[in-house]
């Protein structure tokens, strides 16, 4: 009950405060649920900053960045797990040894390359960046390694190509792991936040959470309840995503831990 | 549709016919066949590049198509995660504010200042005590909050969902929910801590509690992730072990002591390196909450290279201050690897 309690507490007045009017929210001793639902936190924040084209932008930049990440590193787990090629091997730990590349190190770095390709505040820069993926190639290699080889023999021998076998045998058999692999990366796409802070310098651009920086005010009054709304449409996608697909998620995030 | 299921079930005279001429031919279609034909039959006396010769005109269909198929990805790879790594080093070694036309070469210069420099041991000492109690707290947090969630309880798949809900939240979003929460006047912290006779603390604007504030939010999002990953893991565990240890009449602390923990160990190890990677890392939640601040009360390697890169634009500094974290983080890694994996007991 406790553990539950400490989880869903925050959740439960992320919510809650979202729907309050601002005399309940700044009332103390606490008001736990709200007299009437009120809707006007979330025009005040709609008002305060443009939340349309955040959205849209972070809706681009995550179904466009996910889309690129798969089918690069579906295409490199089909080459790498079918495909001969010399010094294979070097070139996979290669690829895999920027899992431990942080992303910090690179942030200055990264800023200074993209702003050298003249892309700095454009969607290829918020983008491409990003879009390969170790992690993604590697867990669906591992997928691709356990299919049955015969039948994509067999197949070879009936004159398929291997592009026609990524595509209708390959892929398909990989379902699950296709889902996994686009859920996590939908997520870490959506939920970015220093580079796409960076990377984008006009309001237009910005993404999403950065939004929320938007409407913290800087002369120090708050208006905590459209504050609320907008950590809510933030929040709120990822939870819908996570709720639907949890079982899928949750594989993914634990792919590296256990083994079998 | 049709023809996809004659590629799973081609008639079996065909298949013998494809496997002769693969052998006879000498065209092998996987990779790992590939691997095996390039190996072996090479004879000594054979000259590399007449062997490359021989290997490409085989092979160059599945060569250019291995290109096409994997290039993008290393190439994306090679330009923003190794590249970085390179140019940042050489940044490091130069003075440059971003604006003049070229970085100046000042060799060791931004690393002595580093060093030098009381901000940066005060940066480093709040890295330190940043990363252990995130990495402790979320593991001892996290194995306890496993072992209650593997029970037996009503409602234990909602509790599990929800203690991962903060871990798919984005930093920015859970920052925003904490400083409200943590509002000494109206948070519902203040609210939760009265009854027990505790005053708020000035959570985030004081130099006090900052650091110790960022914690505590870190934490809520990275105990539900090691929950999960242990109740993954404890499900993994065989069952006949506990058995035994119950015959042989163990109470529940001496298994968990004696057979549970060590048999998650891998899970453990996993978590500890992820953890510890990722509270280096840190910085979103930073970012929204207390800036670094007040003064540098809370400002850890991650901000501080942030800081001075995009704010103060002292790339060459940033840079040293970049490399200075690889070579912890390296360090951390090897030692793990050497030290640690030498006590996970694999089963």
């Amino acid at each position: 009950m406790l553990i539950a309690a400490v989880f869903v507490m925050p959740l439960y007045w992320l919510f809650s405060s979202a729907v309050k009017p601002s005399g309940e929210i700044y009332q103390f001793p606490l008001q736990w649920i709200p007299r009437q639902l009120h809707w006007s936190n979330f025009t005040n924040a709609w008002h305060d900053a443009p939340f349309g084209s955040f959205f849209v932008n972070s809706i681009i930049v995550t179904v466009v960045g996910t889309v690129i990440k798969m089918v690069l590193a579906t295409g490199s787990a089909y080459a790498f797990t079918f495909l001969p090629f010399p010094f294979k091997r070097f070139i996979f730990l290669l690829l895999l040894g920027t899992l431990m590349t942080p992303g910090t190190i690179t942030l200055l770095t990264n800023y200074l390359t993209a702003s050298d390709l003249g892309w700095v505040d454009t969607y290829a820069g918020l983008i491409v960046p990003g879009a390969g993926s170790a992690f993604g190639m590697f867990l669906l290699r591992q997928q691709m390694m356990a299919l049955p080889r015969e039948v994509f023999e067999a197949a070879r021998v009936d004159g398929a190509s291997h592009l026609r076998i990524l595509l209708r045998m390959v892929v398909p058999m990989s379902r699950p792991m296709m889902i996994t692999v686009s859920l996590i990366s939908v997520i870490e796409v959506w939920n970015d936040f220093i580079w796409p802070l960076i990377i984008t310098t006009t309001t237009e651009m910005r993404t999403l959470p950065i939004g929320l920086l938007y409407l913290k005010s800087q002369e120090g009054y708050n208006d905590w309840g459209a504050i609320m709304a907008g950590t809510v449409m933030v929040a709120a996608p990822m939870l819908v995503v996570f709720l639907l697909a949890q079982r899928y998620i949750v594989a993914g995030f634990s792919g590296g831990a256990i083994k079998g | 549709m049709s023809d996809n299921e004659a590629l799973h079930e081609p008639r079996s005279n065909d298949v013998r016919a494809g496997r002769q001429r693969t052998t006879m031919v000498g065209q092998p279609m996987t990779g790992a066949l590939a691997d095996r034909t390039t190996r072996s039959p090479a004879p000594v006396t054979n000259p590399p590049r007449q062997r490359l010769r021989r290997a490409l005109r085989r092979h160059g269909k599945e060569y250019l198509l291995f290109a096409a198929l994997a290039g993008p990805n290393l190439a994306l790879i090679l330009v923003f995660s190794y590249w970085p790594v390179i140019y940042n080093l050489y940044l490091s070694f130069t003075s440059w504010d971003m604006i003049s036309p070229a970085p100046s070469w000042v060799g060791l210069d931004e690393y002595r200042q580093l060093f030098t420099s009381a901000d940066f041991g005060h940066v480093l000492l709040n890295t330190a005590k940043f990363v252990v109690l995130i990495v402790v707290g979320a593991i001892v947090g996290g194995l306890a909050t496993a072992l209650v969630l593997n029970q037996r309880l009503a409602g234990r798949g909602l509790v599990r969902t929800l203690s991962f809900a903060p871990h798919i939240v984005s930093g920015a979003a859970i920052a925003a929910l904490w400083l409200f929460m943590l509002d000494p006047s109206f948070g519902l912290l203040r609210a939760l801590l009265e009854p027990l006779g505790i005053s708020s603390p000035q959570w985030t604007t004081s130099s006090h509690y900052s650091l110790y504030a960022l914690v505590m939010v870190y934490l809520w999002k990275g105990i539900g992730f090691c929950a999960i990953i242990y109740v993954a893991g404890m499900q993994n565990l065989p069952t006949d072990l506990f058995e035994a240890a119950t015959l042989d009449g163990a109470n529940r602390w001496q298994q968990f002591r004696h057979v549970t923990f060590p048999l998650l160990s891998p899970v453990t190890y996993f978590l500890v390196v992820t953890s510890i990677i990722g509270a280096f890392q840190a910085y979103d939640v930073t970012a929204v909450m207390t800036g670094g601040g007040p003064g540098q009360s809370s400002t850890t390697l991650s901000w501080f290279i942030y800081q001075q890169a995009f704010q103060a634009s002292n790339a060459g500094l940033a840079a040293a201050a970049a490399m200075v974290m690889l070579v912890v983080l390296l360090t951390i890694t090897i030692l793990l690897a050497r030290y640690g994996e030498r006590r996970v007991t694999y089963q």
